[in-house]
């Protein structure tokens, strides 16, 4: 019964989507094509070979054919779908359009997957802190922040970005010291907003932000004079130190200090991660080395999920899931690690020559292929700053969307009855408000997932990438009808899916909500 | 939080709560409201100040006579470029000086060129102010015309229900399919050189989309509700119903949504400009000028800085107010705690201790 109805929902979700698609392409099909010329600068051009060109280019793109009529030869390439057999014309350069959408998708993922993941993560745990610490310094201060983020253009951050974060820092990363004045403010900072997260009163917050003041201002101290800038690394011991921080932190928010059986099996994994550091480095200078991370991550979940099972006598569930998160992450820091101890070696190559940071581009093509360690160096090196300026225009929306509805959940009676119950407030937060909170957030994110295909359109260009924007880009430029169309049947139809989706996944999450009232 | 602090603190609540409604209209407690809020307050000043420089600065005609601006050039006037002026051996850098020279500086004056000279010698105060007329114009068209055709259409379909509805939300997927970013670009490389009035009508017809659901949404619950039974009973039309019943009630998420709605103009226009497709030269916008003058940011880094620090500071006034806006329509917003408030509590929490 259920089911049926869900699968009569589906369908006519999908006819709707399949009418709204082909009613706005058709509208912006016309309207693209209406508006301008696609020969105008041939007709005017004096090159005796242009009047040729007009005819070929006519016949090639079927340009005396009216518009609204060579929609529907665009749509039957288009419809060509359903029998395996996808045709979404030429472009003007006389490339297939699917090819070149094929070949630009990948880059505009890499480009906006890491800022979108960070942009959700971080804005969401900072919505959830300043909704838990309402009307804090901390709220505050992140409310005016999550406004000026709002009204940054992002064009305007990224000259800035490219300014301080690359340029001065290569300059500064010649002779990496850090001034007393900088040390000082650098301290003062990250110690206030620890406190003011912290939340506590009197004393001991004078405590809190009196110790984190000193031991940044000493690390960085230290790090700047054992020359840490230019040759980076954890080592063994800082590593193992990592993993019982990671151990201590996953456990406390999945299943609480108090289960030791959990703590245990993830210390356990912090073990074998510092026995396995020193043999985990030689491997990662064999060859092949894509496959042997990916080995290497298998053999990482398998490990925590066998320890968790040894160790776990109740409650097998929590304990596993506890200890593969903390592996994932001890995982991570190894990675981390592994490229921190690469970093000499990649920045004194003669492509790099000790400038890391690069302005534009996608990768460094000077660079000799071959070394994977080098070549992901150099990806994430390229990545760093539109990731930071896609991930600060994005988060702000987060933190308010996720502080909105932390707080609404908050006010509700199951939350009270939660406290009443005496439970621990460790609990109240993730197992009951916590999990309610990411309910209407996961809709968000679909959505927002389908939104990044084709949603760094100035992002590309500041950053000279190949992607989705920049041929979208050309086709406005040259008017070419076919790639704008290519790359709007793309972006649309995702978008209108990943809606569709949203909708299924809240009322699948929500039981109170029952797809079949309404449409 | 003790629990006693928490109660003194429900109790202030409580006794704020008499107060709002103590012969008080709902327009009266939101003008209440939002005057208390600081931010909003601010902005809004700020913002009146913006406008008004921005607008009187240049000089304009209105239905032909010619109203002179309170700044000497314009943006076509060419003065020399001033050598030897700034150091480094710059060329056009900015003159005024707000350091006292009591302090060791120059002086409060603004000098000849306060933003400095572009590089072929234009005023750049007068380029910054006419960029941010043209934002600050289509930022309020697009707000306008998405206010107005979101309202309508999202009214209409809360409250008609049934096909209307579905046609209507229908519709509306229609026109988020197209990314507005993308409706823009088209928009703006055609038609942009109709002049900055067609570029914000025409991406004001595909601004209201996510307003039309807002408003649905709240007719949906509103209609259902007993005052509306209650007017129908009573005899009321649908026009009456929407007009005098439903939209009052709804007033509150329509301003705040066109509110955020605008800021999120200035920085569609100005991103439109800077890909050169929103407002084309001869006319500058504040996009128009980062997008032209972004390479200079090392030599000329106030070429950057003066449009963009006015693009921010519109965009954040506006969601200043926003926010102000949005708290003093919230009825179950609970307000902000004062100084005052806390003193209170203490006292309160003293006198619960000693009993």
């Amino acid at each position: 019964m259920e089911g049926s109805r869900l699968l009569a929902f589906i369908m006519r979700r999908l006819g709707t989507l399949g009418v709204i698609l082909f009613g706005s392409s058709f509208l912006l099909y016309n309207l693209a094509a209406l508006s301008g010329d696609p020969l105008a600068d041939l007709r005017i051009s004096l090159d005796p070979r242009a009047k040729q060109q007009v005819i070929s280019l006519t016949r090639e793109l079927q340009l005396n054919i009216p518009p609204p009529i060579r929609y529907f030869l665009w749509l039957r390439g288009v419809l060509g779908l359903f029998v395996g057999n996808l045709d979404l014309g030429n472009t003007r350069t006389g490339e297939s359009v699917g090819t070149a959408i094929a070949s630009a998708v990948p880059t505009t993922v890499r480009l906006v997957f890491t800022a979108s993941i960070l942009a959700m993560v971080l804005g969401i745990s900072i919505g959830i802190i300043t909704a838990l610490r309402q009307y804090s310094k901390f709220d505050y201060a992140m409310t005016f922040v999550s406004f000026l983020l709002f009204s940054l253009p992002i064009f305007w951050v990224a000259v800035l970005l490219k300014q301080f974060m690359a340029i001065e820092f290569n300059n500064w990363l010649s002779a990496p010291t850090i001034s007393l004045k900088a040390l000082t403010a650098i301290g003062v900072v990250l110690s206030l907003i620890v406190s003011s997260v912290a939340g506590a009163t009197g004393k001991k917050n004078y405590t809190i932000f009196g110790s984190v003041f000193a031991g940044t201002v000493v690390t960085l101290w230290t790090l700047q004079k054992i020359n840490w800038f230019l040759e980076p690394g954890l080592g063994p011991i800082f590593f193992f130190i990592a993993c019982v921080g990671i151990s201590y932190g996953v456990t406390q928010l999945s299943v609480g200090i108090a289960n030791k059986t959990a703590l245990k099996s993830s210390l356990s994994m912090a073990v074998v991660g510092l026995i396995l550091y020193y043999p985990t480095r030689k491997a990662f200078t064999f060859d092949k080395q894509g496959l042997i991370v990916v080995a290497m991550a298998i053999l990482t979940i398998t490990l925590a999920v066998i320890a968790a099972l040894i160790m776990a006598k109740i409650d097998k569930a929590a304990i596993v899931r506890t200890t593969v998160i903390s592996a994932f992450f001890m995982g991570l820091v190894r990675l981390l690690d592994q490229l921190m101890y690469t970093w000499p070696r990649f920045i004194s190559t003669d492509a790099i020559n000790y400038r890391p940071v690069p302005t534009v581009g996608q990768a460094n093509s000077l660079l000799e292929p071959g070394d994977y360690w080098i070549s992901t160096l150099d990806l994430l090196m390229h990545l760093i700053l539109p990731t930071i300026a896609l991930t600060a225009i994005s988060f702000a929306g987060y933190i308010r969307f996720a502080r909105g509805t932390m707080l609404e959940v908050l006010n509700q009676d199951y939350i009270r009855t939660a406290r009443a119950k005496g439970l621990s407030e460790r609990t109240v937060i993730m197992r009951h408000a916590f999990r309610n909170t990411l309910i209407p957030l996961s809709t968000i994110i679909v959505v927002d997932f389908a939104g990044i295909i084709g949603g760094a359109i100035i992002t590309e260009r500041v950053f000279g990438w190949k992607g989705m924007g920049t041929l979208f880009n050309a086709a406005i430029n040259s008017f070419d009808l076919n790639l704008l169309m290519g790359v709007f049947f793309l972006t649309g139809t995702l978008a209108l899916t990943a809606n569709l989706v949203a909708d299924l996944l809240y009322s699948a999450l929500d039981p109170r909500i029952r797809t079949g009232s309404g449409a | 939080m003790s629990t006693s602090q928490e109660e003194s603190m429900e109790n202030s609540e409580v006794s704020l709560q008499d107060i709002e409604t103590e012969g008080l209209s709902q327009s009266q407690i939101v003008r209440k409201r939002f005057v208390r809020h600081r931010g909003a307050m601010v902005s809004i000043v700020f913002l009146i100040i913006i406008i008004g420089t921005v607008f009187t600065a240049l000089e304009s005609r209105i239905f032909g006579i010619r109203i002179p601006g309170w700044w000497k050039y314009t943006i076509e006037d060419l003065p020399e470029l001033k050598l030897g002026v700034c150091n480094d051996g710059l060329v056009g850098c900015p003159t005024f000086s707000v350091v006292p020279s009591f302090l060791g500086g120059d002086g409060i004056h603004l000098g000849e060129h306060p933003f400095g000279q572009d590089d072929i010698g234009r005023d750049y105060l007068a380029l910054v102010m006419r960029g941010a007329q043209r934002s600050l114009m289509v930022t309020f068209v697009i707000g306008a015309m998405s206010g107005v055709i979101g309202t309508v259409i999202g009214a209409i379909s809360g409250f008609y229900r049934g096909i209307i509805d579905s046609v209507l939300m229908r519709f509306t997927d229609f026109i988020i399919t197209v990314p507005t970013i993308i409706i823009g670009s088209v928009i703006g490389f055609h038609f942009g050189n109709l002049g900055v009035a067609f570029l914000a009508f025409y991406l004001g017809l595909f601004g209201w989309t996510g307003l039309s659901r807002l408003v649905r949404g709240e007719f949906l619950t509103l209609r259902e509700r007993e005052f509306v039974d209650a007017a129908r009973v009573a005899g009321a039309t649908n026009r009456r119903i929407i007009f005098k019943h439903i939209l009052p009630n709804a007033v509150g998420i329509i301003i705040v949504s066109v509110t955020l709605l605008m800021s999120g103009a200035i920085l569609l226009e100005t991103a439109l400009s800077y890909l050169g497709f929103g407002v084309v030269a001869p006319d500058v916008s504040l996009g128009s000028l980062i997008s032209q003058y972004q390479e200079s940011f090392t030599t000329r880094p106030w070429l950057f800085w003066y449009p963009g620090l006015f693009i921010i500071s519109i965009a954040l006034s506006i969601n200043f107010i926003g926010d102000g806006l949005r708290d003093a329509f919230d009825p179950r917003q609970r307000r902000r705690i004062t100084k005052k408030d806390r003193k209170n509590a203490k006292v309160a929490r003293k006198a619960l201790a000693h009993k």
